[in-house]
């Protein structure tokens, strides 16, 4: 019996077999038969617009285009015909009449789509003869240019920015040969920066301020990184020459992110470069900081440690959420067997540990990818703002929203752009309130809760006025409509933590159907820090430590310094100074040592400073905030500096630990597979970027004695604390100057 | 006004003689509002059926079966359904909606109103030509007039039937005159054209079923309710049924718009009622239905009967219903210039062999008009065209590809004759830019 839900259609002779409602050009695709095109875009609206998938359809009387045709039942398709050969021959002739063919000096030569479909499918020679229209290159933004005669209009740009980014920044305005991509003020574009027009172009009219004339494409080398900015986890492509990374992009699509990139992954890389970067060790002598060599400042380091531990002085470690795991996890061995201390914390931003502790050692159905967003049929999103803080995230709801019609639940404080693709929309004073009574019985009225506001102008797609009626029900129908839900992505930031993340679970698990979490987050590998246990009371893997033995955390430590309370503070990768100020007096009987990229507020105390490298410049493993494990690689480099697990490393072999050897992620990385609960993932895998998820679930998990509150960054798109200070494309958009903290 | 001629047969323009028929008093005094007051005492699909029965072709230009478009329309729809009025007029060698939105406005009112009921809509526009900025005040006399009478409006008449009109003006784009890029227009977006299918049927404007149809298509419609559909069918040969508005131009001794009876002589419009070929020249072209059709050589015109099939039969079209005629003293490839420096100039620019054939084409014909062609220039112009012919997103390129195709054809030696170093034979010189757009 055929099967209703496939369809059975012969191109070229050859039978093919294809789901019901694919378009006609990728079902060719999937069976490897190429139908070329350009303004054609998996999962953007269809433009047929440039009229290079013409091809011939029995029983139509015109050539029609593959890639807005929905195959049916019994198609009989040539798209290997003489007609169709000349009708892409031509469609790319005319495509050529007014462009300038400046490949020699053009970004996108040798990486440009009509270059190759003109050297696959065009005339050997052009017969336009009339003279072509020259206008000037123009500049859009600090990161966008725009080359006009280079434009072969597919309109790609328009609609990344729109549906895509949903900021709609680019439009087309003129008619006729005169038209034109034009940006949203005018001359100038006010937008979010992203650069993923310039990704998207298949040409090279759209160019990155960043990059343009900078190199050719040859002559660097791609290496596939992960971004080192939110914790989504990004893969982006450095391209790199001479060491020195000179782009991220991700226009082979291959990471979690599809083609996705935010301004942070695609323009903050060029902190790398800045000319602040720390290449010496610096020590404090006669109250300066002064450059010394890597033998003295390590010796140092060992030597006062190991004083203070004899005279049983506290020491206090803070690490990072941008390090890699193996950095992570080979603190936190430092820290307790080589310091000997239970002091260890780092910046949190999500209460993972509630979240782990609620699902009560529940699997990995209870977990959520930030891809399983594009599909959900429902998501629940409580607090945080993903647009700025989550660009992926808010990519992957929003791509849910346009292309399976997800209905999006939004519980927030603010007012946020998710808002535009709500289903519901629940503004509320109070989260925590909320949360409570969602996962209670209770009425709406009760005191902090606001109302449900009123729904936003739905852009994409359309949405039927019917639907787009006033929501005034409040939290009630909020609350009832969720309950009626089958599949929830429960997604939520640290704007809630604790109990808070415990009553959500709560709610999740009275709901009938499939429920799946997914905390954020917010750097790079903040969840890797959780994971690898930097936590004073928490073991990798959230295993406690012995009853009584848990140290102070983060803003006990901090708040220990003015008593003197610490005869060291061992700050990697961390900068706790400028949230928390500290008076020059109160380190007196500290000796602080920070491991940095930069004279942070905190290096700038320190009695030591140890150069490091960053995430780019480092091979080993990150984890984003939804748990999947990818592979860091090594682009560019930075003279004089080390990793800060070859810093451990030594320092340990200071210290006397002889056994510690030499720095080796590999090692460190069978270390980790082996130990941390949930990181036993194939190392085939891990390696070929699959992301695997980690699953660190122990059951429950002790709340702490001390409830730490977190501390979300709020960052913007434009901000990434330290390292984002040091991007200076990030610093030269003007939408990021006001956010500049 | 204008004055029936005797050979007419005046079923839409039966008022353009009647100097108030654009005032409601006036057109209530001439079977004003009766179409519609039998329409609403009718079922929905008695009224379709009954323009089924009229053989009713659409006059906007494609000639699309009235009544069965109509019927396309779903009965049930979660979306507000909408009767649009196509009174783009744009195409050259047209100018008959602009003598209906003047001399009988309350008619398209009226046609309106009974597609609505037709088809179970409640809201209408009337999308009228940039241009026509004084038939739009008109216009909105005449709606205002309509509305504070209870003609348009909740409830209109007692009969329980809701119908909102509005006119709205477009801003000088041949484009929008194109149904799709219309509703594109009148949504407030750039006008380029959509996608089909979904065609405007089952989601049109703002995305709900959608009837769009010509001033005169719709002008027709009251008379076909009062007298039958197959009293309307009657007038023309079988499936070309009924009357239109013919608007002859060119180079005839008098030009004008005449309503006759499809499948009327050529000849005899040219002779009778244009009063022969200016100064007696001889024919050498006839453009049959506006700038979009394939021009034909005189002696083919000449025989030809006015109908949508004896015109197909010869390779044209009956198109939109602008005769052109054009005399031996005519320049074809200037005329080919002409027109395509109306297409390159009215172009959308959404598709790249329309965008950038025209331009190519008006560019390359300019430097030939200009006495720069080159013998090889003649059949590139021809495979550009061709090039452009069916390969479009809209029937604009083929619009544009069309009249060219059928200048190369039949006056090639016109082409040779203007090659490098010999003046224009008819002394025409143009150069881009010298013509305004249309
Ligand atoms: C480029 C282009 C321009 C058009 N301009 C007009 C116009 O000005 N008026 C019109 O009635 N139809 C015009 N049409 C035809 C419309 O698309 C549509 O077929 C018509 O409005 C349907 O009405 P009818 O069925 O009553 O003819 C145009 C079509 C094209 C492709
Ligand atoms: S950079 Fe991003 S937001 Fe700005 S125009 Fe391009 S796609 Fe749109
Ligand atoms: S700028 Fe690039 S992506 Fe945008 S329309 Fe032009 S060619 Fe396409
Ligand atoms: S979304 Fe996050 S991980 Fe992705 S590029 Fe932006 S900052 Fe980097
Ligand atoms: S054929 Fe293409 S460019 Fe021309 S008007 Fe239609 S859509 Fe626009
Ligand atoms: S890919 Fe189909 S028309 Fe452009």
């Amino acid at each position: 019996m055929a099967d209703p839900a496939l369809v059975h259609l012969t191109v070229n002779g050859q039978p093919l077999q294809v789901p019901a409602g694919t378009l006609l050009i990728e079902a060719c695709k999937q069976h490897g038969i190429e139908v070329p095109s350009f303004c054609y875009y998996p999962n953007l609206s269809l433009q047929a617009a440039c009229r290079m998938c013409l091809v011939e359809i029995e029983k139509m009387p015109k050539l029609q285009t593959a890639c807005t045709v929905v195959v049916s039942e019994g198609m009989v398709v040539n798209s290997d015909s003489e007609t169709v050969h000349r009708a892409r021959k031509s469609a790319i002739e005319f495509i050529l009449t007014n462009h300038p063919l400046d490949c020699p000096v053009c970004d996108a030569g040798g990486e440009c789509e009509l270059q190759d479909m003109t050297f696959k499918y065009g005339a050997e020679q052009g017969r336009f003869v009339e003279p072509k229209r020259h206008r000037e290159e123009q500049q859009w933004s600090p990161v966008v240019y725009f080359d006009r005669p280079r434009c072969i209009l597919c309109y790609r740009c328009v609609r990344a920015c729109g549906e895509g980014m949903d900021v709609w920044a680019l439009g087309v305005a003129n008619r006729g040969i005169n038209a034109t991509i034009i940006p949203s003020h005018q001359d100038h574009l006010e937008c979010e920066e992203c650069g993923n027009c310039i990704d998207i172009c298949p040409v090279g009219a759209l160019t990155s301020g960043a990059y343009r004339y900078q190199t050719r494409p040859w002559e660097m080398q791609h290496v596939g990184a992960i971004c080192t900015f939110c914790g989504d986890g990004c893969k982006t492509t450095l391209g790199v020459r001479n060491g020195e990374i000179l782009r991220g992009d991700n226009r082979d699509k291959s990471g979690i992110n599809g083609d996705f990139l935010c301004i942070k992954g695609r323009y903050g890389l060029d902190f790398t470069r800045h000319p602040e970067r720390l290449k010496q060790p610096l020590a404090r002598r006669d109250g300066e900081l002064q450059p010394v060599s890597w033998g003295y400042a390590l010796e140092t380091a060992a030597k006062r440690w190991r004083e203070i531990q004899k005279a049983q002085g506290a020491i206090g470690v803070i690490g990072s959420t941008r390090i890699l795991n193996e950095e992570a996890y080979t603190l936190q061995k430092f820290a307790r067997q080589v310091l000997g201390t239970p002091h260890l914390d780092h910046h949190r931003t999500a209460d993972f540990p509630a979240l782990f502790d609620a699902l009560a050692g529940r699997g990995a159905e209870s977990l959520a990818r930030l891809d399983d967003l594009k599909t959900a049929p429902a998501v629940l999103l409580v607090g945080g703002d993903p647009t700025p803080q989550h660009p992926l995230t808010a990519w992957n709801l929003r791509w849910g929203y346009r292309q399976h019609k997800t209905r999006l639940y939004v519980l927030n404080s603010g007012d946020i752009k998710l808002r535009r693709q709500a289903y519901r929309y629940a503004q509320v004073a109070s989260l925590a309130a909320a949360v409570r009574y969602l996962n209670g019985e209770g009425e709406a009225q009760s005191a902090p809760l606001t109302g449900v506001a009123e729904p936003s102008e739905k852009r994409w797609p359309q949405t039927p006025a019917a639907e787009v009626a006033r929501l005034d029900e409040g939290l009630q129908d909020f609350r009832a409509r969720l309950r009626q839900e089958q599949d929830v992505i429960i997604v939520f930031s640290g704007d809630i933590a604790g109990d808070s993340v415990r009553d959500l679970v709560a709610f999740g698990n009275s709901l009938s159907g499939q429920t799946r979490y997914l905390a954020l987050a917010d750097n790079a590998n903040a969840r890797g820090a959780a994971d690898m246990g930097l936590y004073p009371d928490l073991l990798p893997g959230y295993v406690p430590v012995a009853a009584g033995q848990a140290g102070l955390n983060l803003e006990q430590m901090l708040a220990a310094l003015p008593r003197q309370g610490l005869a060291s503070l061992y700050v990697v990768g961390a900068n706790p100074f400028r949230s928390h100020p500290v008076a020059a007096g109160d380190l007196k009987q500290t000796f602080l040592v920070v491991q940095d990229l930069f004279l942070t507020e905190t290096a700038r105390q320190a009695d030591l400073v140890f150069p490091a490298l960053c995430a780019y410049e480092k091979a080993g493993t990150v984890t984003n905030t939804g748990g999947q494990v990818q592979p860091q690689r090594r682009g560019g480099g930075c003279e004089g500096a080390k990793s800060d697990l070859e810093i451990l490393h030594r320092l340990a072999a200071a210290m006397g630990e002889a056994a510690w050897g030499a720095a080796d992620p590999d090692r460190t990385l069978q270390e980790i597979r082996a130990q941390v609960k949930g990181y036993d993932l194939p190392l085939a895998k891990l390696l070929a970027g699959e992301a695997p998820l980690a699953l660190p679930l122990n059951g429950r998990v002790p709340r702490a004695a001390a409830d730490l509150p977190l501390r979300p960054h709020h960052d913007t798109l434009f901000t990434a604390g330290t390292l984002g200070r040091y991007s200076a494309t990030l610093n030269s958009v003007m939408e990021g100057r006001a956010d500049k903290r | 006004m204008t004055t029936p001629h005797p050979l007419e047969t005046r079923v839409v323009s039966r008022r353009f003689d009647q100097p108030d028929a654009h005032t409601l008093a006036g057109y209530l005094a001439s079977d004003g509002f009766r179409a519609l007051e039998k329409a609403l005492a009718m079922a929905p699909d008695k009224v379709i059926e009954e323009v089924k029965a009229s053989g009713l072709r659409g006059r906007g230009g494609a000639g699309f079966p009235t009544g069965l478009k109509w019927s396309f329309v779903p009965k049930q729809s979660p979306r507000e359904k909408y009767v649009l009025c196509n009174a783009d007029e744009s195409e050259p060698g047209t100018c008959k909606d602009r003598l209906i939105l003047e001399y009988d406005p309350f008619a398209i009112i009226e046609g309106m109103l009974i597609c609505g009921h037709a088809i179970g809509a409640h809201r209408g526009y009337i999308y009228i030509r940039g241009e026509y900025r004084y038939l739009l005040d008109r216009m909105e006399q005449a709606l205002a007039e309509a509305r504070a009478a209870g003609y348009v409006g909740k409830n209109i008449r007692g009969s329980g039937f809701d119908f909102e009109l509005h006119a709205h003006t477009g801003a000088g784009a041949y484009e929008c005159g194109e149904e799709s890029a219309l509703m594109e227009s009148l949504e407030g977006k750039r006008g380029i054209p959509r996608l089909k299918p979904p065609f405007p049927a089952v989601s049109g404007f703002m995305g709900g079923p959608t009837v769009i149809n010509n001033v005169e298509t719709l002008a027709s419609i009251p008379p076909i309710l009062l007298n039958g559909g197959a009293w309307f069918a009657a007038f023309g040969p079988p499936k070309n049924g009924g009357t239109r508005l013919f608007c002859l131009s060119g180079h005839v001794e008098r030009q004008g718009v005449w309503e006759l009876p499809l499948g009327f002589p050529l000849r005899k419009l040219i002779e009778d009622l244009g009063g022969g070929m200016r100064n007696g020249a001889k024919l050498k072209a006839v453009v049959p239905g506006g700038s979009s059709t394939p021009l034909l050589p005189g002696n083919v015109a000449w025989d030809l009967n006015l109908d949508f099939d004896s015109v197909a039969k010869v390779g044209s079209f009956l198109g939109s219903g602008g005769v052109v005629v054009v005399d031996e003293n005519t320049c074809m490839v200037r005329f080919a210039l002409r027109i395509m420096q109306f297409y390159r100039h009215e172009s959308c620019g959404w598709c790249v062999p329309c965008r950038e054939g025209t331009q190519w084409l008006q560019t390359s014909l300019t430097r030939f008009h200009n006495g720069g062609g080159r013998a090889a220039d003649v059949d590139l112009m021809k495979e550009v065209s061709e090039n452009i012919l069916g390969r479009t997103f809209c029937a604009l390129g083929d619009a544009a590809a069309m009249p060219t195709l059928s200048i190369l054809q039949h006056w090639r030696q016109e082409f040779l004759d203007h090659l490098a170093g010999k003046p224009c034979p008819f002394g025409a010189r143009t150069t881009a830019g010298a013509v305004g757009a249309h």
